[in-house]
């Protein structure tokens, strides 16, 4: 039976194949389908989402502990999160099998950053596989389990966008039988105090011996000989790239990235004139080839920013004087205005940015949709770090710089709930005069509209306890809490102006679903009066995507506006900033 | 079968429903017996941003990416991005563009920025077979403005070495069963532009 499948939703078939009994994340781009195909298509494996990716790490560890096989998905930034339980399980091992999907995103995509996790997994001293299409990421799945459980180690899945993203053909598989485990009591095994973790350290080291025993002899590394005096080491999509352009060249193909199988390379080095080692972001592979003293290059053809793609491989292979000519595009590429991405029309976090824009003052930005409040023209957002970030850096600068002119940090529900708690609990602790402003849609919007603790329902559509944000903010000691519809943007201008001025802590919700999810929501349209419309401009710098230039011009040629009623969703954010009241609503208007 | 890989390229904005596009290309060319690659970027971009899928077809086929200045076929949702993309073209090359524009806010709300005056002629200039559809006139001819997409995908047909039979079961197994009737027209409209470019 063949399907096609994205590499997430083979990992999720996978998971099915493998005999997963638990599987965990946090939401994250490239890696969200993985769950939430669990949760739409294979039913029989328990999925959830955990508030951040250490606690997702935390509850795969209690999994795998517990006896069951345990899969824990996460973007490649999301490691960081989960570094610190990461570091340590490597020493204690596993019970059942574990495997962590870690999805980079070489080009930054979706990201702030593109790391390159293979050097977490090295870091960690644990093994990684690196699948190459959508069927390898289904099998090297099932394959981390075993490895997982005959070395006794966590394994890392290390997929990329374009294997994440990648639609394609895969043969699919019958579930395999997995042995009954049970929680054991073994405290010098997981009970990680000093005495016990030298000697895991020890049982670690060995491990990574045995590993690369595995790893020389396992035909994920394999050779395909064609018979060229040249050979290319490439893993993951960079193989693909370079197969595409060079299909008659030797291949060492590697699947088992860590640890390396040196003596294959080595002598699949000696048997060739030239070895290029292909790979995507940092020198992973070749600056340990070199450091065995094998004798290959790489990043001085490829480069070691951004994702590769077929002609980044040729022009590099050309330079290296391997292949005699690139494919030049017969056609210029065109000079045009750029179009980011935007705000949706009747987005709610519009009004917050708005009246931040208004008020000029500082604002700490996070993670989010709202992350797009940067962007010209709103240009209402300073910062954007890592999750959780914009309390931390507020509190920062409030303490270097002072509060006169007030300092904002901007922060989703989901990611409050992810890594924003901490952050206000300190700003209360230490007193910080910063105002937090919690941008309430009731989603997970960026990443497709996720659940999360705050909205009542699981991943598996189970109802559940609602986390209250009122609740918890009162808790932590804000004294000054409050919420307010950001649809309304005097009210939400008042209250960023009342905060900012109140000493203390203060936190402000904006409370307005997502647009999108989990419904679509459409009120009546507005429409432009253009007997009205004077050609301001006013709401144009709203950035609302229902809004565009009409072909009449004022006097002095500027545009009028007109409203795209399909796309408008009546948030009435435009009619409220209209210094002539051109804008109304559909069912008000009557033409002159 | 020859060992030709045909290169799809399909552009637009986000929300005007890229992805279905070439979710049912890749379905059709699955049906057929053919490899495919088909990639796209998720997340961000589809925030009113660019979104580009890269449909490769073949009977093996490695990169999900086409190479720069390979393309066979674009696809076109909206007209500036069309020429945006027209660097990816082989000079050979067809390009299926729908007349729709979508001008962003960053382009209105400041003297930066322009939007082309006529897209599909600058198109036009630089490549030989161009076919620029009404699409969303159609589409609103036809009662629903999201047919856009499978009038294109028809124009495309015309071109792709499937038999016209599995468009048809692709678009029902695909498409919400009380659609199914309005896309398969739809479908049709396009395939009888393609037939009258080729014809004539």
């Amino acid at each position: 039976m063949k399907e096609l499948l994205s590499g997430n939703e083979a990992v999720a078939r996978g998971a099915v194949e493998a005999g997963v009994k638990l599987a965990v994340a946090y939401p994250g781009t490239p890696s969200t389908e993985i769950l939430e195909t669990i949760a739409e298509r294979h039913r029989s494996v328990y999925a959830q989402w955990s508030p951040n990716e250490k606690v997702a790490f935390e509850v795969g560890i209690g999994a795998s502990l517990g006896g069951g096989r345990a899969l824990v998905t996460m973007k490649h930034v999301g490691l960081n999160v989960a570094a610190d339980p990461l570091m340590t399980f490597a020493y204690t091992g596993v019970n059942a099998g574990f495997v962590v999907v870690s999805a980079d995103d070489p080009e930054m995509h979706s990201s702030q950053n593109e790391q390159d996790n293979r050097i977490f997994a090295r870091f960690a001293n644990i093994p990684f596989f690196e699948p190459a299409d959508s069927q390898e990421s289904k099998d090297m799945l099932l394959a981390g389990y075993e490895v997982s459980e005959r070395f006794d180690t966590p394994v890392m899945l290390r997929m990329t966008t374009r294997i994440s993203h990648t639609k394609a053909i895969v043969e699919l598989g019958e579930p395999v039988d997995v042995p009954e485990r049970k929680f054991i009591k073994d405290p010098a095994k997981y009970v990680m105090v000093p005495a016990n973790a030298k000697v895991r350290h020890q049982v670690l080291s060995q491990r990574l011996m045995d590993l690369q025993k595995f790893s020389e002899a396992t035909e994920w590394n394999r050779i395909e000989s064609n018979g060229s005096p040249v050979g290319i080491i490439a893993g993951g999509v960079a193989y693909q790239h370079a197969k595409e352009i060079a299909p008659d060249f030797d291949y060492f193909k590697i699947g088992f990235g860590f640890p390396l199988p040196l003596e294959r390379i080595r002598k699949f080095v000696a048997a060739h004139n030239i070895v290029l080692v292909v790979e995507e972001l940092e020198p992973f592979y070749e600056e340990q080839l070199k450091i065995a003293g094998i004798r290959v290059e790489g990043k001085k053809y490829f480069g070691n920013l951004g994702e590769l793609n077929p002609t980044r491989v040729a022009q590099g292979l050309y330079d290296a004087g391997l292949i005699e000519s690139v494919v030049h595009p017969g056609i210029e590429a065109e000079k045009l205005f750029p179009r980011p991405p935007v705000l949706c029309p009747g987005c709610p976090h519009r009004g917050a940015f708005m009246a931040l824009r208004k008020l000029g003052v500082a604002v700490t930005g996070d993670i989010g949709c709202y992350t797009l409040g940067m962007l010209k023209p709103l240009n209402a957002l300073d910062t954007c770090i890592c999750m959780g970030a914009s309390i931390g850096n507020a509190i920062g600068i409030e303490k270097v710089n002072g509060s006169a002119k007030g300092t904002v940090a901007v922060i989703g529900d989901s990611t409050f709930f992810h890594s924003g708690i901490t952050g206000l609990l300190d700003a209360v602790y230490n007193q910080s005069n910063v105002t937090v402003m919690i941008l309430d849609n009731g989603a997970t919007a960026m990443t497709g509209g996720q659940e999360h603790p705050g909205t009542g329902h699981t991943l598996m559509g189970a109802p559940t306890t609602r986390a209250d944000i009122e609740t918890l903010v009162k808790a932590l000691g804000v004294k000054n809490c409050r919420s307010v519809d950001p649809y309304d943007y005097e009210a939400t201008l008042k209250a960023i102006e009342e905060e900012t001025k109140n000493p203390g802590p203060s936190v402000i919700v904006t409370r307005r679903p997502c647009v999108l999810m989990p419904k679509r929501i459409m009120d009546e349209p507005y429409v432009v009066d253009l007997e009205l419309c004077n050609a301001c401009s006013a709401c144009f710098r709203i950035s609302c995507p229902a809004i565009a230039a009409s072909p009449e011009t004022n006097e002095r040629g500027h545009p009028k506006a007109v409203i795209d009623e399909t796309m408008c969703t009546g948030c009435m954010l435009c009619a409220q900033i209209c210094p002539t009241e051109a804008i109304v609503l559909k069912s008000k208007f009557v033409a002159a | 079968m020859t060992d030709k890989v045909y290169n799809i390229l399909i552009v637009g904005v986000g929300g005007q429903g890229v992805l279905l596009a070439s979710e049912i290309i890749s379905d059709v060319a699955m049906r057929s017996g053919m490899d495919i690659k088909k990639s796209e970027v998720h997340g961000m971009s589809q925030r009113g941003g660019v979104v580009t899928s890269h449909v490769r077809i073949g009977r093996k086929v490695y990169s999900p990416l086409i190479q720069e200045g390979e393309t066979d076929f674009l696809m076109a949702f909206e007209q500036a991005e069309g020429l945006r993309a027209i660097n990816w073209m082989r000079k050979d090359g067809i390009a299926i563009i729908s007349r729709s524009s979508l001008v962003p806010a960053i382009v209105t709300s400041s003297k930066e920025f322009t939007y082309p005056d006529d897209a599909v002629a600058e198109i036009k200039k630089k490549l030989a077979k161009v076919i620029a559809v009404d699409a969303d006139k159609i589409a609103a001819e036809l009662g629903n403005p999201r047919l856009v997409n499978t009038i294109l995908i028809g124009v495309l047909s015309n071109y792709l070495p499937f038999d016209p039979n599995l468009w048809v079961e692709t678009i029902k197994s695909l498409v919400k069963p009380k659609l199914v009737d309005i896309n398969l027209t739809a479908l049709q409209r396009g395939r009888d532009i393609g037939y009258e470019t080729i014809h004539t």
